[in-house]
């Protein structure tokens, strides 16, 4: 293991882009060790002096984040391979467990690039429509008290509202790819979601019709890969597994119904 | 009369809901943010939402929700205004409940309450620890609904950079720059709503997110709408120390039974249970960090010698605290490597929220007819020092009131802006995109970040908890020595496409702006209220200074004026704890 104490610099390799029309290149940078530090706090300090490790005057890298404390999503990356957001990816720790290599940034590689190491995932907010992910409300008026919800059920409920809608899980899905029309894990446990909810349930076979028509459940190859890399914690494959038992009695209820 | 339209830049909590409010009434809104309006910064929000509910058998009232409100305020809130957000806070959150926000709940199934600072009831409901997360989401997945039916254009990944003001001073739209290919374009609109968040960014590291610079609202400023108290900036007691961000640990910790010690003479020292032991470590954040520093600066106690005291919630249960926390402990854990269950967070204050923001009546409309300003960039519930848990109803309840404003507002127009323009709109992308060409010049020797380093440093040394005349006079002639150095920046990005530094350069010019209109404001105020602390003067003036502060933006400089408080509800009082 190395020990911290022998850094002198904190080494990165990152891969980037011009625009969107323009190929992939690879640049390394280096800044003096620093305690403490995460990804983002060191390409903010690239950017106050924007020279590769060979000394060679570069824009500064391209890359989105906003609230720093893993809450909003904006920056998730592929750091040393892993999708994870890049503002919670502290340096010591990539230090201690990859040793004193360059540390590797990528933009996700399921998302069309904008610029470096920033992506365009509005597919995943499209999906969010397929899959009907809002409460019908009649409007936002106030009407008096809401709906009683059972604690055990706020709690897986409550579970799923933490997701961020970052890509870790399309990403580490191999079942998901640019081109793919599966609404991916996260999109399905959503559902799970809405359809707890007293009003949310009210709707309940419109997103399962969404999950039973293509792109659906049918596309999860159970890989169970989204789980590991769920940065929440969400407990993805049960959430999917859920709904693929609602979804079949859906399926056997419009059957029976017909 | 054609078709009418709308503009709201941000989608925060206030955003969203004004762009709820306006699609309800079919009135559609092109909806313009700098990010994907779901990884706005009230995602950061923990610890919950106040509204009078009264279920925890403690008879509390929209009265007494009241009367915190403006004590906590140190009576400089507008009455009649506070009154409005208190009244509307119990149906707002059953609306929020209705559309699936996963608060946390009783064993029958109802929202729970838990303590903030400042009030003696359980006031504040709440959704584990980011409370705000899950109530953005629900306004999120409210307005996907809207863009669905086709009443909502999102612009995500664009940037308001002016205003459209005709000849009559009337808001005829705005003009943003789309930050992946740097277009420069008009969104003509028959009224605006800016809800654009606070400024924390102008003190460099804050508990706020990376977008909040200010810049929306400095827009505004420069366009002569007076900015009013800037000088009242929340410094939050509870905050992670760190390298880049310094990361809020919510004042629900101290709600739900955390304690704030250190040691003195060897011993756990509650040194706000012991100086205040009525509301114990539940005082009112001004009051928290105010004497956290104390503790820290003046009697040097700081743990391991350095300006951090403990935040403890190690002695309650487990189960408990996971039920309720594990949002923060899980921030914690993540960026500290400690483990909150088991041992004492270390925590000092941090800037947090603005207070003040662009001046507007009432109705949240600005004295430029058409455009209407809601959320943290506005400065009207919340006085000299904002209530913990007030925040997300404020920013809520604003967008409910600005949003039918616009409505009603729209509705009264005889002709469309569309119809009325004329060729304001090319004249300002004219502009906008000769501005942009110069900044995209710039060639001089200052990095635009360290330059933003230096200012915010200053910043944080003079303009937060303690302020002393003499400090803040230097800090404003430094400050005007920086928007010199402004205009020898050297932007160093030269790519034409999605290029965050000249953006940042035309942030920071404004974020200047606001800096001096924060030090000019603290300067003038000889007094103490609330967020606002001078040593000099250690006293409330309510003779001189129950006052609204206004900066108005001449020839590059703030002018002050000052506009009576409306007090027409609640005779100011001695502000004690």
């Amino acid at each position: 293991m190395v020990n911290l104490k022998d850094v002198q610099y904190i080494k990165l390799k990152i891969k980037r882009r011009n625009s969107p029309q323009e190929a992939s290149y690879w640049q390394d940078f280096q800044i003096p060790y620093r305690p403490n530090m995460n990804i983002v706090s060191v390409l903010m300090e690239i950017r106050k002096n924007p020279v590769t490790a060979d000394g060679q005057k570069v824009n500064p890298v391209v890359w989105e984040c906003n609230c720093l404390e893993e809450v909003c999503g904006a920056c998730t990356m592929l750091i040393n391979g892993v999708p994870r957001q890049a503002c919670a990816a502290l340096t010591d720790k990539l230090i201690e467990k990859y040793g004193d290599r360059p540390i590797q940034l990528e933009p996700l590689t399921k998302f069309p690039v904008i610029r470096d190491l920033m992506i365009d995932r509005n597919k995943m907010f499209d999906n969010l429509k397929r899959v009907r992910a809002w409460v019908q409300v009649d409007g936002s008026w106030t009407i008096g008290r809401g709906p009683r919800l059972a604690e055990k059920d706020q709690r897986i409920a409550y579970e799923i509202s933490h997701c961020m809608t970052c890509g870790c899980c399309l990403e580490a899905c191999p079942n998901y790819n640019a081109k793919s029309d599966f609404v991916g894990p996260n999109a399905i446990a959503q559902v799970r979601m809405f359809n707890l909810h007293a009003i949310g349930r009210m709707q309940a076979d419109e997103r399962l019709e969404a999950l039973t028509d293509k792109g659906g459940l049918q596309d999860c190859g159970n890989s169970q890969n989204c789980k590991q890399v769920c940065p929440k914690h969400i407990n993805l494959t049960a959430h999917i597994a859920a709904m693929n038992r609602a979804a079949n009695a859906y399926v056997l209820r419009s059957f029976l119904d017909k | 009369m054609a078709k009418t339209k709308a503009v709201v830049v941000g989608g925060g909590l206030a955003g969203l809901m004004a762009t709820l409010k306006i699609t309800e009434k079919n009135i559609p809104v092109d909806l313009i943010s700098l990010v994907p309006v779901k990884r706005s910064h009230s995602v950061c929000a923990q610890g919950g939402v106040n509204a009078a509910l009264d279920t925890k058998g403690e008879h509390d009232s929209i009265d007494q929700h009241f009367y915190d409100t403006v004590y906590g305020g140190d009576f400089l809130a507008n009455q009649t205004p506070v009154r409005g957000l208190v009244e509307n806070a119990p149906g707002l959150i059953y609306a929020m409940d209705r559309m699936g926000v996963m608060f946390t709940r009783t064993s029958e199934g109802l929202l729970d309450l838990r303590r903030f600072g400042g009030v003696k009831n359980h006031r504040t409901a709440f959704a584990g620890a980011t409370t705000g997360q899950q109530l953005l989401y629900a306004l999120d997945e409210q307005v996907r609904y809207k863009e669905v039916l086709g009443l909502v254009n999102k612009f995500e990944n664009w940037e308001m950079i002016d205003l459209l003001i005709d000849d009559n001073e009337v808001c005829k739209g705005v003009v943003a720059q789309n930050l992946a290919t740097m277009e420069i374009k008009e969104f003509v609109a028959d009224a605006v709503v800016i809800a654009t968040g606070g400024a924390g960014m102008i003190y460099g590291r804050s508990t706020n997110s990376i977008i909040n610079t200010g810049s929306a609202a400095a827009i505004l400023y420069q366009h002569g709408i007076p900015f009013a108290n800037g000088e009242f900036v929340q410094i939050h007691p509870t905050a992670m120390p760190g390298d880049d961000k310094l990361r809020l640990m919510s004042e629900s910790a101290r709600g739900d039974g955390a304690r704030i010690w250190t040691y003195k003479d060897g011993k756990p020292w509650y040194f706000l249970e012991e100086r205040y032991p009525s509301y114990g470590n539940l005082v009112p954040r001004d009051i928290a960090a105010r004497e956290i520093y104390d503790v820290c600066v003046n009697m040097g106690l700081g743990v391991d010698g350095k300006n951090m005291v403990y935040l403890d919630l190690s002695h309650l249960p487990t189960d408990f605290l996971n039920k309720r926390l594990k949002g923060i402990m899980d921030i914690y854990e993540t960026f500290y490597g400690d483990d909150p269950r088991k041992v004492p967070m270390k925590i000092f204050p941090a800037v947090h929220y603005f207070m003040g923001g662009i001046h507007v009546n009432w109705e949240h409309q600005t004295r430029i007819p058409g455009l209407f300003a809601a959320g943290e960039c506005d400065y009207m519930y919340h006085g000299a020092n904002r209530l913990g848990a007030n925040s997300l109803l404020s920013a809520m309840h604003s967008g409910t009131v600005a949003g039918p404003a616009v409505v009603k507002y729209i509705n009264g127009l005889k002709a469309t802006a569309a119809e009325t323009i004329g060729n304001l709109a090319e004249q300002v992308v004219k502009k906008q995109q000769n501005e942009h060409e110069k900044l995209m010049k710039m060639e001089g020797k200052e990095n635009p970040y360290k330059l933003h380093d230096e200012m915010s440093d200053i910043m944080y040394r003079n303009a937060t908890i303690v302020r002393i005349n003499k400090d803040l006079k230097e800090t404003d002639v430094k400050l005007q020595e920086f928007q010199q150095r402004w205009k020898n920046i050297n932007v160093t990005d030269m790519g034409a496409y999605s290029n965050q530094t000249v953006m940042y350069v035309r942030q920071l010019r404004g974020m200047m702006d606001l800096a001096r209109v924060i030090v000019g404001g603290a300067l003038r105020r000889d007094e103490s209220r609330g967020s606002h602390y001078k040593p000099e003067f250690p006293k409330r003036d309510d003779e001189n200074f129950l006052k609204t502060t206004l900066a108005t933006y001449k020839n590059g400089n703030p002018e002050f004026s000052w506009e009576e408080v409306d007090i027409s509800l609640l005779k100011p009082v001695e502000r004690k704890y």
